[in-house]
């Protein structure tokens, strides 16, 4: 019990920044736009976090700024894909690998800074709840808000107009051009959230889960967030559960090294990565799931016609 | 038409990192003469070029025919890295050997490493249609690990201090230098050899035109009889093989044993040199030097000015976007006389 | 302007030019209420470029548009609606993985309950005899239901005018007849009816006036009752048609294609799966399949060329040899040609010139290729001959397929195919979306080709072509085929019934005609 505990507790860590990068991708794919820049907007989110928290000391500022890094990345794709019409895929490329640049350039001087984390927040009453209570109801407000947005994006969705109207963008721009709806704004506006989102994760990686500044500290995270889309079929509630899925894959080396498991460490730290290989086959292979629910418009490049 | 497009990207990355050296309080000039005159004024300089270019250009080529394919090979740094390994595990098993047969034995077995690693990928989207974006990149860190495992264990050098790497290369196992004084090897011909190749597949044969039709439309490549499964598999098993070309060129050149780390990203750049490349051999040459000359620029800026080596990531990511974005300007020019004749098409 | 016009709408000088086209020159057009009014002419006389002044896509060079008395200028789609005009495109604007109801309220300007909204799509749709689920998905629907979703959206706006753009190329003859019925009734309760057609039996059926539209010109504004389907057609076209002429048939020659009980499942949910086909087609004949769309057409034209194969080598038999595991390189070599119904992105590559597109198919049969490389002057000389004998309007073989208008680039396909002189031809949609030039000449290339000797098989959603055409006649419905009867015992009607699936049954001659 006592190993088991602060086992799970790390499992949440490790799923937090998944989850955020996961849910903003979803949302962004789920208008019909593809983008592969979530590793450079992860990274991005990381290293301004953790300046800001260095220099300020304050955690909501913290959080503030991460989210405007991650959506500030975001709007230079948004210009591209949007108004350019460049293509998404190399675009996305490119604001992974100028994301990945631009972080270790800020970065420079933030190496090796120590930092002691956030606050984990008790929940009152809740969290003097034996076993459960410091597990669910003592966190870090990252983490509740991650769950959180779990709900609202599912809400906003299905239930609310807006989301409908995303989702109808998703399935056929040309249809929501034709009906009037502004297809170029309603994109804008996911992709910004998506980098926002991507910026928070960043941020969790930095500020909690191992609370520092290394070069590509998502060391493919962002990657990985973009199976997790795939994997959970455009669908929140299972975006949720491949998170703490794979957030318990990727904690495993730590705790097997502990259990004395005689794996090399290398060994251990490709699991994720193939983890991540053999969910995509496995969803993949199906192809009437994934087009029935793949948004029928991603990747498909806009071009209204007169 | 269609080249103008590079330049206009370069021309306007020199401005943004103009912009960006006075941001950062270094003067531009001495800055940009750091990162492009300075690494060309000795020979030596021009010869480094030739070392740096060589990977590039040579993944470059690579990945041209299969992004033109629409085949998006993003893990050629996991298929560099296992050709590298695949190739030094021939030259440590002669180690202690002489003989001309060595070398070439290494570099074809850093092909076929390169293959085998992208005949992975292939299998995984031709039979389970898992994105080859995704899977190419998830087994590039798996590459990066398993190399990292070899040297901290059984390829590591047993007289070497418990350093993590392997022993240094035989004689026979380095490839020769074809400029005395330079670390200029033979890789460097090896890599203008493959872009003639790439150039002669793509404008002259069937294969080039079956890899420019399912890139530009799938169902009309089906309709001319063309599996578009088969050219699936060739070309990522053309990148991947290149591509393990590339690693053991480097560890069998440059660098002469294996390292945990034996590429600065190789396999990341050459995707900014196929599309600075327009996706043509010949582009890919010189935007495989281009890009080489930001590497060196990088290290000369840090030396000389104190410059961070990042500035160089930087930049190159900045080349690829305005050449994404020059692209639309130059597209734009094209399509006003292409309305004209659009409207008819009803 | 006169308040007590007994006009709904008037249209006066409206005209429109795109660069190097006048698509519409000073056309005139008033309808009144509760009358249905077609507006008649071929491709490219300008009856889309018309509408869509109407609907407030595009905006008119010059004329005046009276509503209700008053003059108006429609700026938008969204301004029409407000005014009373609704329209049921040819193309639907629909979204397949949402339910109707949701489509239905996409469509409309504020958010209504979706529970609500449900209740009035299911009223009005039990008023007007269109039955539809609100609560189903899209993608589950035929396409004759999906029309449905569109009339259902338009009437809940409560109209004055409703336009309606090709309704029928969907529907089979039945479905027409249902369809005819609703807008009558419609009609007598005032509401006023573009209907955009070029096909005169249905104009003759449901119209009661006509405007004519040939080169962007106004013809003719007729009284319906007045006129009759060939005088109609003059007006149209300008000129008589020239029948074409089928020499007596004795009898035809060997079987040259033989399809035998082939069964090809559908690829995933969205296909249609082939079941039990038969078909045999002789040297010298042109056999027609009549369908609506989404019945399979394109799934027996990729199983015949062979990018799908079949589960047994004998399924297809070509000129003798087993074909049913060939792919389309070995099919051609055999003398099988194909002509699909998507021409960019499957027949022709958009992005690539006339020369590459030529190679594509040609390659094997004219030599193009040697020892893996490919002989681009001999290229180019195959794609001139083809631009040259076919008439195709080009600036020359370097231009990517994309810049040919639809008429031109259907010329260009089928004439690749008919010069590397084939045994066999499958055409899908020969003559769909193409001006009447274009389409003399390639029905009559087609004819000629037949009279050579080859096997010709045509798949359209045009009864007309085919009946004019083809020596035997079938249909295809959920992916099967009906029997194939001699057209000259054939009628719309009946080949109507076996394009909804229906068995003919021995004497079927006296079946009523449809009303």
């Amino acid at each position: 019990m006592d190993v088991f505990i602060p086992a799970l507790l790390t499992i949440i860590t490790a799923a937090t920044p998944l989850l955020f990068a996961a849910l903003g991708e979803m949302v962004t794919e789920k208008s019909g736009v593809l983008n592969l820049g979530v590793e450079g907007m992860m990274v991005m989110g990381a290293i301004i976090a953790f300046t800001t928290v260095h220099f300020s000391g304050s955690v909501s500022l913290a959080i503030v700024t991460s989210i405007l890094a991650g959506a500030i990345m975001a709007t230079i794709f948004a210009l591209f894909v949007l108004i350019f019409h460049a293509s998404q895929v190399p675009t996305g490329l490119a604001l992974t690998i100028f994301g990945i640049g631009l972080s270790a350039l800020l970065g420079q001087d933030m190496i090796g800074i120590p930092y002691e984390g956030i606050p984990k927040i008790a929940i009152p009453l809740l969290s003097t709840i034996p076993v459960v209570g410091s597990l669910f109801f003592t966190q870090d407000f990252l983490v509740y808000l991650s769950l959180a947005m779990v709900l609202a994006i599912h809400y906003f969705l299905q239930k609310t107009r807006p989301g409908l109207i995303l989702r109808a963008v998703g399935d056929s721009h040309d249809a929501a051009h034709a009906m009037g709806y502004s297809v170029v704004k309603i994109r804008f506006m996911a992709i910004l959230f998506g980098g926002a989102m991507c910026g928070l994760g960043g941020a969790y990686l930095s500020l909690a889960y191992s609370p520092m500044w290394v070069e590509q500290m998502t060391a493919g995270r962002g990657w990985i967030a973009l199976a997790l889309v795939v994997f959970a079929c455009w669908r929140t509630g299972r975006v949720l559960f491949g998170a703490y899925l794979f957030g318990g894959i990727s904690i495993l080396q730590l705790h097997a090294q502990a259990l004395g498991i005689g794996i090399p460490s290398q060994v251990m730290s490709m699991l994720p990565y193939l983890a991540t290989i053999i969910v995509l086959v496995i969803i993949s292979r199906d192809v009437s799931k994934i087009k029935l629910n793949a948004p029928a418009s991603l990747g498909k490049p806009f071009h209204p016609s007169r | 038409m269609v080249y103008l497009s590079p330049v206009l990207a370069l021309v306007l990355s020199l401005l943004a990192g103009v912009v960006l050296f006075y941001i950062m309080g270094v003067s531009p000039l001495a800055a940009l003469h750091a990162f492009f005159i300075e690494p060309l004024s000795t020979g030596y300089g021009l010869a480094e070029l030739g070392v740096k270019a060589t990977p590039l250009v040579l993944i470059g080529v690579a990945l041209a025919l299969g992004f033109k394919a629409g085949v998006w090979n993003i893990g050629a740094e996991g298929q560099l890295t296992m050709g590298a390994l695949c190739g030094s595990l021939v030259a440590l098993y002669f180690y202690d050997q002489d003989g001309f047969y060595i070398l070439p034995l290494m570099l074809i077995a850093g092909v076929l490493g390169g293959m085998a690693w992208a005949a992975i990928v292939a299998f995984l989207r031709v039979r389970f249609n898992a994105n080859e974006i995704l899977t190419s990149l998830m087994l590039s860190y798996v590459a990066g690990l398993f190399l990292n495992l070899m040297v901290h264990g059984p390829l590591k050098d047993p007289e070497g201090f418990n350093f993590p790497e392997s022993r240094q290369f035989s004689e026979s196992a380095l490839l020769p230098i074809i400029l005395d004084g330079t670390r200029l090897h033979v890789g460097a011909v090896i890599a203008l050899l493959v872009v003639a190749w790439g150039w002669m597949i793509l404008s002259r044969t069937l294969l080039g035109y079956q890899i420019k039709v399912a890139g530009s439309a799938p169902e009309a490549c089906e309709h001319a009889g063309f599996s578009f499964s088969g050219i699936i598999w060739t070309t990522l098993l053309l990148s991947g093989g290149v591509a393990g070309l590339a690693g053991i060129i480097e560890v069998s050149g440059p660098i002469g044993q294996l390292l945990p780390n034996i590429s600065p990203g190789y396999g990341f750049t050459a995707i900014i040199v196929a599309y600075v490349g327009r996706l043509h051999p010949i582009g890919v040459l010189f935007a495989g030097i281009l890009l080489a000359l930001t590497y060196l620029g990088g290290e000369t800026a840090q030396i000389q000015l104190n410059l961070p080596v990042a500035v160089t990531g930087v930049f190159q990511g900045l080349l690829l976007f305005f050449l994404l974005a020059s692209d639309v300007l130059i597209r734009y020019r094209v399509q006003f006389g292409k309305a004209r004749l659009a409207v008819e098409n009803k | 302007m006169n308040e007590n016009s007994p006009y709904l709408i008037e249209l006066r000088g409206m005209t429109k030019t795109f660069p190097g086209v006048l698509a519409n020159d000073g056309v005139d057009l008033k309808i009144k209420p509760g009358e249905i009014h077609a507006l008649l002419g071929e491709n490219g006389a300008g009856k889309s470029t018309l509408v869509k002044m109407i609907y407030g896509i595009l905006k008119p060079d010059a004329g005046t548009i009276f509503f209700n008395g008053r003059q108006v200028e429609i700026d938008s789609p969204a301004q029409a609606r407000d005014l009373g005009i609704a329209m049921v495109f040819q193309h639907f604007s629909l979204f397949d993985s949402l339910s109707v109801v949701e489509n239905i309220s996409l469509g409309m300007k504020k958010a209504v309950k979706l529970d609500k909204l449900a209740g009035e799509i299911t009223e009005i749709s039990r008023r007007y005899g269109l039955p539809l689920d609100p609560n189903r998905h899209v993608y589950t629907l035929s396409v004759g239901e999906r029309q449905r979703i569109e009339i259902i959206r338009c009437l809940l706006q409560e109209p004055q005018l409703l336009v309606m753009d090709e309704p029928t190329s969907v529907l089979t003859p039945q479905e027409v007849k249902k369809l005819f019925s609703t807008l009558n009734r419609l009609a007598d309760e005032g509401l006023a009816i573009l209907y955009i057609s070029h096909k005169l039996d249905e104009i003759k059926a449901l119209c009661h006036h006509a405007t004519i539209l040939r080169l962007g010109r106004r013809v003719a504004r007729v009284n319906i009752d007045t006129e009759s389907t060939s005088s109609l057609a003059m007006m149209m076209m300008g000129e008589e048609l020239e029948k074409i002429e089928r020499p007596p048939k004795a009898t035809a020659g060997e079987v040259r294609l033989k399809v035998t009980k082939l069964d090809m499942p559908a690829a995933d949910s969205t296909g249609i799966s082939l079941t039990d086909i038969h078909l045999e087609v002789r040297a010298g004949e042109i056999v027609g399949i009549a369908g609506v769309a989404g019945n399979g057409q394109d799934e027996l034209l990729r199983a015949l060329n062979g990018e799908e194969s079949c589960q047994s080598g004998g399924c297809i038999i070509i000129e003798n040899l087993h074909s049913g595991k060939l792919g389309p390189n070995a099919r051609r070599k055999a003398g099988l040609a194909s002509v699909p119904e998507k021409r960019l992105g499957h027949g022709a590559i958009p992005d690539m010139d006339l020369v590459d597109n030529a190679f594509m198919t040609g390659f094997q049969r004219m030599g193009l290729l040697a020892r893996g490389l490919i002989n681009y002057p001999k290229t180019r000389n195959f794609a001139h001959k083809v631009i040259a004998d076919f008439s195709v309007k080009t600036s020359g073989s370097g231009v990517p397929a994309n810049s040919l208008s639809g008429g031109n680039l259907q010329k260009f396909i089928i004439g690749r195919e008919l010069t590397q002189q084939p045994d066999i031809l499958i055409v899908s949609q020969p003559t769909w979306g193409v001006d009447a030039g274009a389409t003399q000449t390639i029905r009559k290339s087609l004819r000629r080709l037949a009279d050579k000797g080859a096997a010709v098989l045509i798949i359209s959603q045009d009864l007309d072509e085919l009946m004019e055409m083809s020596d035997r006649i079938g249909a295809i419905c959920g992916g099967r085929l009906s029997p194939f009867y001699p057209t000259t015992e054939m009628t719309v009607e009946k080949v109507g019934m076996l394009m909804a699936g229906v068995t003919l049954e021995k004497g079927d001659g006296n079946v009523a005609p449809l009303g």
